[in-house]
């Protein structure tokens, strides 16, 4: 286990490893820290055999997460299939993407083949782990949707009880694709700041492994599994920029701390990449900080279809700020047209249908591609954090049916109707 | 006039073990001067020097967030509720 401890990314003060999450002397927020120093003897070209051996899943990269007793990993194959294995999607080299934008290379990481359709599969994988090993016997969350997806299969697959809080307007796909597993389901009036907040007092009363607030130090590192897949599909290399969605921030955070880790550790080499955030302009405390040149980030109400990103007082917002800044990287926001155009782009130039965050994501990068902020010879990669048809409404204006009779005549009518428009 | 304060899991041991505190306290700002007067622990937890609460420290008042009011200028009725809770969780 190369796990130590959990530290205050403030303070520094250190904790042992329990389900505790915010700093008892300065209310800062706890992080895994590890010992990395004895992994393969430090030999690593021995190291990278390990990953490469390891399943075909986040736990191949199980030397790198929060667990104390060892993997569902590398060491045991047949564990590592238990529960409901996340990760090894898909990086695609997206040229007809990259020639729409002026660019050379960019490839998109498509998360939504994940088990929920989510990258949050990733985080709740390595929390209902660590549950287990601290004996909670049910999960919690409070979610924009997608995690509540993953919490209720988890749940399910691993046989525990799940509590699962969402604002009372959300997405009907997500809700439905979240309590299809049996989850207990509880619509909040309030958006998601406030479940957020009625969920952080319920995470002192109630015995619940609630993933992302009294687990969210172990829930949080699972995100790096991006970094690690990422560098590794590209055959142990990084990137030279990222352009990511950011809710809380943590994804972004964790994603450059995912990177910096394996650089450290001789894994990859080269320049860490440079982080581009991406918000939508009805949600975007995280751009409208970076523009102000602040260093944390002003509350607001959230107003946009990107529900899966409608987080209006970030948790990780300031260390999103710090990895833009000190990557070079910016965070921009886009507007509700831009999004749909967003989704529009990616889906008829890969085949990749995503929901609003991915929108969000995609105008963030034909943004900065149609601005000359990406140098053409730069590898990008776009990170695609959820599935298309849980926000389908959001795609609905982007799509056009010619209605005929069944003649083909009447078909080559309509043709040529269209043609002429 | 006096309000309630409901105090974080992470906070109690500084207030001798309690869940909530009774003070007095026609803004949040008072409120919160009286009751780190009760437990100065507690000022050394979620403030600075000088009295300003750290960036990871969120307080409400009925549930609504002091940064959409007046911040610790935002006045209190009697009987009101406040909540002082870590900033850190969700997402």
């Amino acid at each position: 286990m190369a796990i130590e401890n959990l530290r205050c990314k403030e303070c520094g003060a250190t904790y042992p490893l329990g389900a505790q999450y915010a700093c008892e002397r300065c209310f800062g927020p706890l992080e895994a820290t590890y010992d990395h120093s004895h992994l393969a003897g430090g030999d690593v070209a021995e190291l990278k055999r390990r990953i490469q051996a390891g399943p075909q899943n986040i736990w191949r990269y199980s030397d790198f997460l929060p667990l104390v007793e060892g993997p569902p990993g590398p060491s045991s194959r047949r564990t590592s299939r238990v529960g409901l294995p996340a990760g090894c999607t898909p990086l695609i080299k997206a040229d007809r993407l990259a020639e729409a934008l002026g660019l050379k290379e960019v490839w998109v990481k498509n998360d939504a083949a994940n088990p929920t359709h989510s990258f949050k599969d990733r985080v709740v994988a390595v929390a209902a782990a660590r549950a287990r090993e601290l004996g909670f016997e049910a999960l919690a969350c409070a979610s924009t949707g997608n995690l509540a997806g993953a919490v209720a299969a988890y749940g399910a697959a691993l046989g525990m009880e799940s509590y699962v809080f969402i604002p009372a307007d959300l997405e009907e796909q997500k809700v439905i694709a979240a309590g299809v597993y049996g989850a207990n389901l509880v619509a909040v009036e309030g958006n998601y700041d406030q479940v957020n907040r009625l969920c952080t007092e319920l995470a002192a009363e109630k015995p619940w492994a609630f993933v992302n607030i009294n687990l969210r130090p172990y829930y949080a590192e699972g995100s790096k599994t991006l970094a690690f897949e990422i560098a590794e599909q590209l055959g142990f290399e990084l990137p030279d920029r990222c352009v990511v969605p950011i809710a809380s921030g943590s994804l972004f955070t964790k994603l450059a701390k995912g990177f910096a880790e394996w650089r450290e550790l001789g894994l990859v080499s080269g320049e860490l990449p440079v982080m581009n955030g991406a918000q939508a302009a009805g949600c975007a405390p995280v751009a409208t900080a970076f523009a102000e040149g602040k260093e944390y980030c002003t509350p607001v109400k959230p107003q946009t279809i990107a529900k899966s990103l409608a987080i209006g007082d970030p948790a990780d917002g300031p260390y999103a700020l710090d990895v833009a800044r000190q990557s070079g990287g910016s965070v921009e926001a886009v507007s509700e047209e831009e999004i749909v155009e967003g989704i529009a782009l990616l889906a008829r130039t890969t085949g990749i249908f995503t929901e609003t965050a991915g929108g969000v994501a995609t105008a963030v990068l034909a943004k900065l591609a149609r601005s000359g902020e990406i140098d053409p010879e730069e590898r990008v990669v776009l990170l695609i954090t959820g599935e298309g048809l849980k926000t389908l409404e959001a795609a609905k204006g982007t799509v056009q049916t010619v209605r005929i009779q069944p003649k083909v005549a009447s078909l080559e009518e309509a043709l040529a109707a269209k043609a002429a428009c | 006039m006096a309000v309630t304060v409901k105090l974080p899991v992470q906070l109690r041991p500084a207030a001798g073990g309690a869940a909530e505190a009774t003070v007095e306290g026609a803004t949040v700002g008072e409120a919160l001067r009286n009751l780190f007067a009760l437990y100065p622990e507690l000022q050394a937890r979620i403030a600075e020097g000088d009295g300003t609460l750290r960036r990871f420290v969120n307080v409400y008042v009925g549930g609504e967030d002091i940064r959409f009011l007046e911040g610790e200028a935002t006045p209190l009725e009697d009987g009101a509720e406040l909540t002082i809770l870590p900033a850190v969780a969700g997402g």
